[in-house]
């Protein structure tokens, strides 16, 4: 009763939020509500037993993605006239491409039959066993569909790479820091035991003069203009 | 009696107890960090530190406490006023929300969940959600500026900590942190896996905005970076959620590499004490080198911190894991 309360609930947060993505004006609101949708996801994970998938959302949706998609947001400088400007032109188009997907999903739901096992599934989606739900997925994931998953890892390793090469270009005018070349140098820079006072005496610096000389120099005086050019 | 505490209401009775049981001595814990911190700092620049608000400045966290309730909050005219608020709230309840899992003595976390280190580094991993909310619902530059670094630091640092991570559970076999723990009966695992427990601290230490890593706050350059709008309790919620997730990054130290609540030596004196103390114990050894890290080291520069984080750990962490993989592969030492 409670599990079905708490469906019920997230589900309900989970809808509602996916429509504020959508309504939102603020763009940053957008993204906030995604961030919620995603919770509200994992929050179903959970109640359907699978709490590795659940963790794995919040970490990789949550965590990490959402945070760059934020970041790009709040950076940019969005121009909302520009965005509305083609709407009464693009209306047209954008209705058409949604009646297709609902008609698709009208035909998919009118299809829709139980699956013998199905009912089984429902009461319970994971099936007692002394396998903890992680281990589970690895033993798929590892021996079964071992291909496919290094094919995903292929793909995401492209991606990266992709996005890398669009970013990268030479700036020779930035200055770099070698901390290895640094710290490697030897010999320009070295610390030595002088005694007190031998720099200043060495390198000419004047020193203030002292306090009754001070005094005098105070007093204008003609002729005693290079007084105080003491080496 | 027997038979209400096994009804749905009993649980939410026990559960909330066991709660306040828990939460209760770490605001408390996070209270006496603030003062020990300002203790440890005085006593390494050669000062005395608070010793006017009762014996030795005992205190002086409670002072403090009753002086931010009294402030006024304010909230600047150009701020998103429900984000604005919403911001410390997150953070200091994100803070509170990863002990459900820690497990402080064999058997005593609230919730001994199959997937518990996953569970603290999605918990951790949000954290950054607090500070980068924070910095654009204030509508202020330096806030803004904080919360960017933030956002770009954290993200940086959870590569690497996720590495560390995974290379432990080679070694339990299991994601739970109670297992974790018990995997460390024989050998605690920062002696084995002594670099990625460097790693991990300097990680943590990235990862909470602490110094030498704490570009967020720069106040040098940023005022104080992310909350410099924030006054009053709001203030005061971020103070306590910086506080308690360094508690929190300790007890996962802790948990990970220095053997939970186990006792140094399993032999008669040292099994007297309780578990919970032995884990104490070490957090606020790790809590410690927290604040000496602060006292000793100079601010990084921010490429600096970036070169740190991604041309140095990963791919240090990244080789280790291969490493541990491979010796555990070859001597037959993989848990099953």
């Amino acid at each position: 009763m409670i599990a079905a309360a708490a469906f019920y609930l997230f589900a309900a947060i989970l809808i509602a939020s996916a429509v504020m993505v959508v309504t939102a004006r603020n763009p940053v609101h957008s993204v906030l509500f995604l961030i919620l949708a995603f919770f509200n996801a994992a929050a179903l994970f959970l109640i359907a037993g699978a709490e590795f998938l659940a963790m794995i959302l919040v970490i990789v949706y949550v965590g990490a993605v959402a945070v760059l998609f934020l970041f790009v947001v709040m950076m940019l400088d969005i121009d909302f006239a520009r965005l509305r400007e083609g709407f009464q032109r693009y209306a047209p188009i954008g209705a058409i491409v949604g009646g297709i997907l609902f008609l698709e999903l009208v035909l998919v739901l009118g299809a829709w039959t139980f699956a013998d096992q199905a009912e089984a599934l429902r009461i319970a989606p994971t099936p007692p066993s002394p396998v903890t739900n992680t281990e589970a997925l690895g033993l798929l994931l590892y021996t079964d569909y071992i291909y496919l998953f290094q094919a995903a890892g292929l793909i995401l390793l492209v991606a990266m790479i992709g996005a890398i090469v669009l970013t990268l270009r030479g700036r020779p005018a930035m200055r770099r820091q070698n901390i290895a070349v640094q710290i490697a140098r030897s010999g320009s820079v070295a610390a030595e035991k002088v005694p007190v006072g031998a720099g200043i005496r060495e390198l000419g610096i004047r020193r203030p003069p002292p306090p009754e000389e001070t005094r005098r120099l105070a007093e204008p005086a003609h002729g005693e203009a290079d007084h105080g050019e003491r080496h | 009696m027997d038979g209400f505490l096994a009804s749905p209401a009993g649980v939410l009775v026990i559960t909330v107890a066991q709660t306040l049981a828990l939460l209760v001595p770490v605001l408390i814990a996070v209270a006496y960090l603030t003062w020990a911190e300002r203790k440890v700092l005085a006593a390494i620049q050669l000062r005395k530190g608070p010793n006017v608000v009762g014996p030795f400045g005992l205190l002086q966290p409670f002072a403090d406490a009753i002086k931010m309730l009294m402030k006024e909050t304010v909230i600047p005219s150009g701020a998103n006023r429900l984000l604005f608020i919403m911001a410390p709230m997150l953070t200091f309840l994100l803070a509170m929300v990863a002990w459900a899992v820690i497990p402080v003595q064999d058997g005593w976390a609230i919730a001994d969940i199959n997937v518990g280190i996953l569970y603290l580094f999605a918990i951790s991993s949000l954290g950054v959600y607090g500070i980068i909310i924070a910095g654009w619902a204030s509508n202020s530059k330096y806030a803004f500026l904080g919360a960017l670094r933030s956002a770009a630091q954290m993200v940086s640092y959870e590569v690497s900590i996720g590495f560390v991570i995974v290379t432990v559970l080679l070694c339990v076999g299991s994601l739970n942190l109670t297992q974790i723990v018990r995997a460390q009966e024989s050998v605690w695992f920062f002696i084995p896996l002594f670099p990625m427990f460097v790693i991990f601290f300097i990680s943590a230490l990235a990862e909470t905005n602490r110094a030498p890593f704490d570009l967020p706050e720069g106040e040098s350059e940023l005022v104080a970076g992310f909350f410099v709008e924030y006054s009053s309790m709001s203030f005061a919620l971020f103070f306590l959620g910086e506080y308690a997730n360094m508690i929190l990054m300790s007890a996962l130290a802790t948990i990970l590499f220095l053997g939970g609540w186990l006792p140094p030596i399993n032999a008669e004196p040292f099994t007297w004490i309780p578990g919970f103390v032995w884990f104490a114990l070490k957090v606020a050894l790790c809590l410690f080198v927290f604040i000496w890290a602060r006292a000793t080291f100079p601010r990084y520069r921010y490429d600096q911190l970036m070169r740190l984080g991604w041309k140095v750990f990963l791919p240090f962490s990244l080789f280790w894991l291969v490493l541990t993989a491979g010796v555990l592969k070859l001597t037959g030492w993989l848990p099953a």
